[in-house]
């Protein structure tokens, strides 16, 4: 984690700052930030859901988003891998980088582009395979590793996402016969497999025990060594345990973007006060 | 009048209507099969399966030509129906808003509801009036034509039943669209592709009117998909409407085997179901 605030070297020409508390951008390049949110806008047909995004994400730290329901939250998540892609009548402006990439320049290579960004969903969903097919899946596509390497590639994801010693001798039964807090691991395995350079998690837990969701949790401490990671979350307490960097969403706008810590303490605007201490939303 | 009284009376009356509608469905069903059995099973032998027709008048003989006949002409259908019927239903699942699904749900509606003989008619005039002969390949187009919409619908249906999360899951971890469909979405729905195509094929196996044009049918054992071939619907049709008391004995045989192997068919899909691997979500 990195949250000493630096001054600002290079600002990127469309971005549009958000007064002193935003955390400062390092320069550009692999120093710069892991995604940069630059002036992004989102459209389903005519309804604006993301207004003039500007924000940067650091790397390897965790970075969640709240705010209230309807504000664009996962949308701006789906924005990253481009997921949206398939939903019929969309368009976006500005851009999104990450790790220096855009996202949106014409001719993006979808298949590399969420290899690099791994995203866990909502509710568990791993494929009808074995566990071992479900972690392999991903690093299988584009042969990442040799296929005698793949045994030692998917033990590595197991046990990054604590899942190993549950199921290590249960590799070769379905994936959708563990537990709902061993599924959602075994999806957040199979993220990994493809080794990606940021971690989008949509609302992780929202489907699970507080048992579960406590293992997830330290779960995003310890990957966050290793990667980037977002997450969307509806649950404040969760934002403020796992997170370095909170961004409040609310309209489709960002209202608020600081380390964690003071956005909850001391928040800058009178509406993100409003919705942490539970007055709307 | 005590309403709690009346309730139950009204219930009791209506769960008696249904059951009554079951057993008066179920009555036609079994009289038919007790009609098979009583008449048909005492001219299966050994023989029957395994010998050509006796010359007219002469006593003896079987139906293996025709039990070939059906399984040539049906297998047949089968490879030239299945992948094109498969293949555009899973067209018409996973780009349910292109027009050229809208086109092809509509046109197999409407060959759904096309009499077979209208069919068979078809491929008489395409196939049989071309080559000026009749053959059993002419048959198989005819039974194709009639499975191609019936696995197309349920194809579709079936592919509809996977949750979106799964596919999303796929395409997150880098998939191509197209290999989500064929690794992820197919291989769950497998299953119920088979049962539909086994129930496709069952269905075919009996049709009777679009083979009396085009396989003719035949009194010898062939395997030239070039030449009229005998087939058990066929043989039940020549036998039953013959004047020889034999022939009649002979076609309540044939019409019993043609019954049990609709049966397995029918049950082998049952069981290809209860097997289906579990989709959560």
């Amino acid at each position: 984690m990195n949250a000493t605030l630096r001054p600002q070297t290079v600002v990127p020409a469309p971005k549009v700052t958000l007064g002193p508390r935003q955390p400062a951008a390092r320069p550009a390049g692999k120093d710069g930030p892991a995604v940069d949110v630059r002036d992004f806008s989102f459209f389903y047909g005519p309804r604006q859901a993301l207004r003039n995004l500007s924000f940067s994400i650091e790397r390897k730290a965790v970075t969640a988003i709240i705010g209230p329901s309807g504000c664009g939250k996962s949308t701006f998540l789906r924005s990253i891998n481009r997921l949206n892609d398939l939903i019929p009548g969309i368009r976006q402006q500005g851009d999104i980088l990450v790790e220096g990439t855009s996202v949106y320049r014409p001719g993006t290579d979808l298949v590399s582009l969420r290899q690099r960004v791994g995203m866990v969903f909502q509710r568990p969903n791993p494929f009808p395979k074995t566990v071992f097919e479900n972690v392999a899946y991903g690093p299988a596509l584009n042969a990442l590793v040799s296929r005698r390497d793949l045994p030692d590639l998917v033990e590595r994801c197991l046990r990054q996402a604590g899942l190993w010693d549950e199921v290590k001798d249960r590799l070769d039964e379905p994936g959708t016969s563990l537990s709902g807090g061993q599924q959602q691991r075994l999806c957040i395995a199979r993220a990994l497999g493809n080794q990606p350079e940021v971690l989008l998690m949509d609302e992780p837990c929202s489907a699970l025990d507080p048992i579960a969701t406590q293992r997830i949790e330290e779960l995003i401490f310890d990957l966050k060594q290793h990667y980037t990671i977002v997450i969307v979350t509806h649950n404040m307490q969760q934002a403020a345990r796992v997170s370095d960097f909170t961004g409040f969403f609310d309209q489709g706008q960002l209202i608020e973007f600081d380390q964690t810590e003071r956005l909850f303490t001391k928040p800058a605007h009178e509406r993100t006060e409003a919705y942490i201490t539970g007055r709307f939303g | 009048m005590n309403r709690r009284i009346l309730r139950r009376v009204l219930s009791n009356f209506m769960v008696g209507l249904m059951i009554g509608a079951v057993v008066v469905a179920l009555i036609p069903l079994f009289f038919i099969l007790l009609n098979l059995v009583l008449k048909g099973a005492g001219s299966l032998s050994m023989e029957f399966f395994t010998r050509t027709p006796a010359p007219a008048g002469e006593t003896g003989g079987g139906v293996v030509h025709a039990l070939v006949g059906t399984l040539l002409i049906v297998g047949t259908a089968s490879l030239i129906g299945l992948p094109i019927g498969v293949g555009a239903g899973i067209y018409c699942a996973e780009y349910p808003t292109s027009r050229l699904t809208w086109i092809t749900r509509f046109v197999a509606d409407v060959l759904n509801g096309t009499p077979s003989i209208v069919v068979g008619v078809f491929a008489w005039a395409w196939i049989v009036a071309q080559q000026k002969h009749f053959s059993a390949l002419a048959g198989s187009v005819a039974l194709a034509l009639l499975m191609i919409p019936m696995v197309l619908r349920t194809t579709e249906e079936m592919i509809k039943l996977v949750p979106n999360s799964l596919r999303e899951a796929a395409l997150a971890l880098g998939y191509p669209r197209w290999r989500t469909s064929l690794s992820v979405v197919i291989r769950t729905t497998l299953p119920g592709i088979m049962t539909g195509a086994l129930l496709a094929i069952a269905r075919i196996a009996g049709e009777t009117a679009p083979l009396l044009f085009t396989a003719l049918g035949s009194q010898y054992l062939s395997f030239d998909l070039d030449q009229p071939m005998a087939a058990l619907p066929l043989t039940v049709f020549t036998y039953a409407t013959g004047p020889y008391e034999e022939w009649h004995r002979y076609a309540w045989a044939a019409a019993l085997v043609l019954i049990i192997v609709v049966f397995v068919l029918s049950l082998g899909a049952r069981l290809a179901v209860r097997r289906r691997f579990a989709i959560n979500g």
